[in-house]
């Protein structure tokens, strides 16, 4: 677990002490991503900063599994937390192989054992060993070199990571593409993840957990459901959007609100759902054919139970209702 | 921009420098001057061997200090005081070399100290003044994740600093280089011998063979050291941060 005690950063170059980051506590659970969103200016990066020490806290805690990273030699901290950066920060004078065995090298591994590690890791995110290993940051795609980065990040299976803004300079389309690989990366890995963002749809699909700021004050700290059902003032409310409950139906799967009665409920011609399909396209679903009731069906088309527009209403009645991950 | 082999490099400015070379010969050979150069034979061989050895240490004091000075401007700590002094170095970069050399004669008097002492800081200024902007040219997000991932400033420095400013130090040596060999000759108006000894009598003389057999050699000591650094540059500077090789 990583817990932040009133932790708070002044610069001597601001003006009047006012505090970059002032007295922020929250808690992020073991193999939890939290998601550190607000305007630029708010401190998260400052935050982020602070728990590998990049950024030596005015006053305040970081404790990482209990460890007070105070008293941990700050060099030897950083090679415990994965670090990635918007700019990438691949080193250009090294090789893929090379950028990624950085800290495995750091740490005194053989070369053998960084190289397989280095493969495993390409493998994973996607890209070919054989053909990636031996090539320069040049060569890589904006893509791909943000896979790398990520890889880099893991090199050493660090339980943390830190991650600025990571797919910020990705373009759209490959931004969706590298989220989904991460999500489905973390469900395995179960790292513990804070992640910068001033992105509330990019929070919303990343975050167990969204830690929202604003001039250096941690105004809101909430799962993302209830975030976005009870913001817990103008400010959140005004940040997350006013179609906030449109941005709730992606974290809503069918199964959570489906009933299981094995009977065709809805009219014929509508098209079916699967239990994890989320919510925005059962919304649309509604919308387009005018129905209230869906079919949820299984791989082999067989109904396996019914949802209703009343179900759905439930539902966001409902905030903050634990989410199945 | 994909391809892992070294692209091929054009052979044309070598068939031409040779050409150049023979058509040189020829005209040598033609005018009788080459018999009158033959003549300066032995003292060729003993002024040769006194202007390497000016050109030699000179040359790697300047690199070994010069790197050195460049690398501890860029230090952080040293912030406040590097611009000034890249400045001071800017501005002695402006003396002529002659100027100089003709300084150090004044506060060393004659010899090979001075002619050292003095080409020393001649080619000692590209050197800081390369080493130190190619390493502050490395952009700070890459020390930013260095430090992120746990490097010690050591590290960052060895493995991320200068390989990255490598490429233009290595232009900052051959500028340099080419500085001093191109200075070496004037080292013996204070008395440091080398080559300069019969070219600068030769031109007195109006012996052309005496002074030919003092310019050929410098010329293609010029053309060897140049050559040299250029391949060191090509070989040692890592692929992705080379441009004549990621072509």
């Amino acid at each position: 677990m990583i817990r932040l005690e009133a932790l708070t950063k002044v610069f001597p170059s601001s003006h009047a002490g006012a505090a970059s980051v002032n007295h922020v506590s929250f808690d992020v659970a073991d193999g939890e991503t939290c998601v550190l969103l607000g305007p630029s200016g708010c401190g998260k990066t400052t935050t982020l900063r602070m728990i590998n020490r990049l950024v030596t806290p005015t006053s305040g805690k970081v404790f990482i599994a209990g460890r007070d990273t105070d008293v941990i030699d700050p060099v030897e901290l950083r090679r415990t937390i994965g670090y990635v950066i918007q700019q990438i920060g691949l080193f250009p004078n090294m090789t893929v192989a090379q950028n990624i065995g950085v800290v495995p090298r750091l740490l005194k591994w053989d070369a053998a054992r960084m190289r397989r590690r280095a493969e495993e890791l390409l493998a994973m995110l996607a890209l070919e060993p054989a053909e990636f290993m031996d090539r320069y940051p040049n060569e890589l795609s904006g893509g791909q070199a943000q896979r790398v980065g990520v890889a880099r990040a893991l090199a050493a299976d660090p339980p943390v990571l830190l991650m600025d803004e990571p797919f910020g300079a990705v373009d759209p389309v490959n931004r969706e593409v590298i989220q989904d690989e991460f999500l489905r990366m973390q469900k395995s890995l179960r790292k513990t993840v804070l992640f910068v963002s001033h992105d509330i749809d990019e929070a919303v699909k990343m975050a167990d957990r969204i830690a929202i700021f604003r001039l250096g004050r941690l105004e809101q700290y909430a799962a993302p459901d209830e975030l976005l059902a009870r913001p817990a003032n103008e400010f959140v409310a005004g940040f997350v959007g006013s179609d906030r409950t449109l941005k709730r139906l992606r974290r809503i799967h069918v199964a959570d609100v489906m009933s299981t009665e094995r009977a065709t409920c809805a009219p014929s011609g509508v098209p079916t759902v699967r239990a994890s399909d989320d919510l925005r396209r059962v919304a649309s679903l509604f919308l387009e054919h005018g129905t209230d009731t869906l079919d949820c069906v299984d791989a082999d088309g067989r109904v396996i139970g019914c949802i209703t527009r009343a179900a759905v209403a439930g539902r966001l009645a409902t905030a903050g209702a634990q989410e199945p991950l | 921009m994909t391809s892992g082999t070294v692209p091929q490099r054009s052979l044309l400015p070598f068939v031409v420098l040779g050409a150049i070379a023979a058509l040189i010969l020829f005209a040598l050979v033609a005018s009788g001057m080459w018999t009158d150069m033959l003549r300066y034979r032995k003292d060729v061989v003993y002024l040769t061997k006194q202007h390497l050895f000016l050109v030699g240490v000179s040359g790697s004091l300047a690199i070994i200090s010069g790197i050195g000075i460049g690398i501890w401007l860029s230090r952080p700590w040293m912030t406040r005081y590097a611009e000034a002094t890249i400045q001071a170095v800017n501005m002695a970069t402006a003396i002529p070399t002659l100027g100089k050399l003709a300084l150090m004669m004044a506060l060393l008097g004659i010899g090979a100290l001075p002619a050292i002492v003095g080409l020393w800081i001649a080619t000692l200024l590209p050197i800081i003044r390369n080493t130190y902007v190619g390493i502050r040219a490395v952009p700070e997000h890459l020390i930013d994740a260095a430090h992120g991932m746990g490097m010690s400033s050591g590290a960052i420095l060895r493995r991320v600093e200068l390989p990255n400013a490598l490429f233009v130090m290595f232009a900052g040596v051959r500028t340099a280089m080419a500085v001093n060999v191109g200075t070496a000759p004037i080292a013996f108006l204070i008395g440091g011998g080398g080559l300069g000894e019969l070219i600068f009598t030769g031109i007195d003389l109006q012996e052309f063979g005496m002074m030919l057999a003092g310019a050929i050699p410098t010329a293609l000591l010029a053309v060897a050291v140049d050559f040299m650094f250029g391949q060191a540059q090509y070989w040692l500077v890592p692929r992705g941060v080379n441009p004549l090789r990621n072509s």
